[in-house]
């Protein structure tokens, strides 16, 4: 205890060394020339939730709800947050979304970067590409960028705040489907849902398809029916989710997006045997 | 050239007493003697095509290409020395993608315009460097479309204040081309190489004023722009060569607002019509000395 009340709450000098402040900039006694101390990503700001995705026999659907929330407020309800990058691949955006926003301004300049070599573009036949050596960039492709730049961004200390999941078609045309979050950590499966979808979607989804073998013999009806069941689910359980989204679906034939998609046949009827929540009394 | 021989064409940035750069004289001499290279702006797209001389039989047909993408919408083509076509086409590309990480948004013709200009015109002014040996002509399409910024939240309001001024269209086809001095103007119709002459005055039949209504479609332009390619390439009719092509159009158009490559079968039948074209010309003239 001393007389200096900017000293109290503090860790004593005495004992346990001077403070270290070679973070901060020198008017404040540190190192940095800067005027503020650097400083990283601590935490989300505006968060999307889950994202969900399912292989099928020629190719992936995928799809996340367009909600932003700010903590716990549902703050923009416009946001999309499933991105096409080429016609064969779709990256869904789970997490941070101005984070999201960067990747995807990331994207487009790849993107851009990608179509400088010839002036090639969706609309002309492989046969056109192959002839100038320039084959389209595939989702497997587009994983394993993203995967290393989300591991960058952890080893820097300084992660985007997404968990992602990169889907589509592979060099060979074959179903894609692959994960990459915060930590640079990569994952695939016949199934994949990302954030409170993990929990809650998941395990439906495995028992349309619980391995590769079934996702061979999933149609495209049935799969795109399994993602609505899943993001009923997901909207009836995750305070943080809303009843309108959008689903992609990739294949042979390119990139079929939907934004505006709505829930359709709500059952509330489960709803009054929840207890334990609330302003419930009894 | 009456100065020729007097010193004042031995240095860059340096007038002759007639007020002349004879530097950037020599430069354009240098693009006269490459391939013709076309522009045309028609009512909803814009073409670009180049006549390729085959340089040696040993190049791999169709590879090579020399149109260049520099941003989605917006491509380049020149005539002259490739090297510097190459060096104007890379800045280019970083003047877009620098537009793109400052504003979120493409380039703006005009502006792209104006860059590269500006650009070329600072290679005639320092003794250290010189001109570029090429003209450039740098076309595409300003999307007329709300574009969406990426992951925006909200649409802001459509007129006025943080909107749009009423009645103004905006976006739109373009073409500009930028000579070694740093001139530019934008075109209709854009000429230059070794067949300038003869494609400007096929270029000058064309319907291409926008405001008179009649003025061609890019399915029109392009089996045009072969023609007149064609046309342009009789005066060195014993050199072969390739045709190339690229075409962009709005983002309701066939190229979706992208800048791309004429597909194959288009380039094709529009490279058929042309000789067809070209050998009804010779049977008419024919025709006229038997009369």
């Amino acid at each position: 205890m001393n007389h200096f009340p900017e000293a109290w709450g503090r860790p004593r000098d005495d004992i346990y060394g001077s403070y270290n402040a070679s973070y901060l900039p020198q008017s404040r006694g540190g190192l940095q020339s800067h005027h503020q101390p650097t400083t990283h990503t601590q935490q989300p700001i505006v968060t999307g939730t889950s994202v969900l995705a399912l292989k099928f026999s020629t190719g992936v659907v995928i799809a996340a709800d367009n909600l932003a929330s700010y903590g716990s407020l549902a703050r923009f309800t416009d946001v999309h947050r499933l991105k096409p990058f080429n016609k064969r691949a779709v990256v869904g955006f789970g997490g941070d979304v101005s984070d999201m926003q960067y990747l995807d301004r990331l994207l487009n300049s790849l993107d851009v970067e990608e179509n400088y070599t010839s002036p090639t573009g969706d609309a002309k036949s492989d046969d056109d590409r192959a002839l100038v050596d320039a084959p389209l960039m595939s989702a497997k492709n587009l994983h394993t960028y993203l995967a290393k730049v989300m591991y960058k961004r952890r080893t820097d200390f300084n992660p985007l705040w997404n968990a992602l999941l990169v889907c589509g078609l592979d060099e060979k045309d074959q179903p894609f489907l692959a994960s990459a979050d915060l930590l640079g950590t990569t994952f695939s499966a016949p199934s994949m849902a990302t954030g409170f979808g993990a929990h809650l979607a998941q395990p439906l989804l495995r028992r349309v398809a619980p391995d590769e073998a079934a996702t061979q013999e999933l149609s495209k009806e049935k799969a795109v029916e399994a993602i609505k069941e899943c993001m009923k689910v997901l909207f009836y359980r995750d305070a943080r989710s809303m009843n309108e989204y959008s689903v992609a679906v990739i294949d042979q034939s390119g990139v079929e997006l939907k934004e505006d998609e709505k829930l359709e046949n709500q059952s509330w009827a489960f709803a009054d045997r929840i207890k334990g929540y609330g302003t419930q009394t009894v | 050239m009456t100065s020729i021989g007097t010193g004042y064409d031995l240095s860059n940035s340096v007038f002759s007493p007639d007020g002349r750069n004879f530097q950037v004289e020599y430069a354009v001499k240098a693009v006269e003697n490459g391939g013709t290279a076309i522009g045309i702006r028609c009512k909803d797209g814009v073409v670009l095509a180049l006549e390729k001389l085959v340089t040696s039989k040993l190049l791999k047909k169709d590879a090579n290409k020399r149109i260049a993408t520099v941003d989605r919408n917006t491509g380049v083509v020149h005539s002259g020395l490739l090297p510097d076509g190459r060096h104007f086409i890379s800045r280019a590309r970083d003047e877009a993608s620098s537009w793109r990480s400052t504003y979120k948004a493409p380039i703006p013709g005009s502006s792209l315009a104006n860059r590269m200009g500006a650009y070329v015109q600072a290679y005639t002014l320092y003794n250290s460097v010189r001109p570029f040996g090429i003209t450039a002509i740098i076309g595409g399409y300003d999307a007329e479309t709300e574009l969406s910024v990426d992951g925006a939240v909200g649409n802001g309001p459509k007129v006025g204040a943080g909107g749009k001024t009423q009645w103004v269209k905006e976006g739109g086809p373009f073409l500009y081309m930028v000579e070694p001095s740093g001139l530019y103007w934008g075109y209709y119709g854009a000429a230059t190489g070794k067949g300038r002459q003869a494609a400007k005055a096929e270029l000058e039949k064309l319907k291409l004023d926008p405001t008179d209504g009649e003025c061609i479609s890019l399915e029109e332009g392009v089996k045009e722009a072969a023609r007149i390619i064609y046309v342009a390439h009789e005066d060195s009719k014993d050199k072969e060569f390739e045709l190339e092509m690229t075409w962009v159009s709005a983002v309701s158009g066939p190229t979706k607002g992208k800048h791309e490559e004429v597909p194959k079968a288009l380039r094709e039948e529009a490279e058929r019509l042309a000789k067809k074209a070209l050998e009804g010309e010779d049977e008419d003239e024919e025709e006229k000395m038997e009369e």
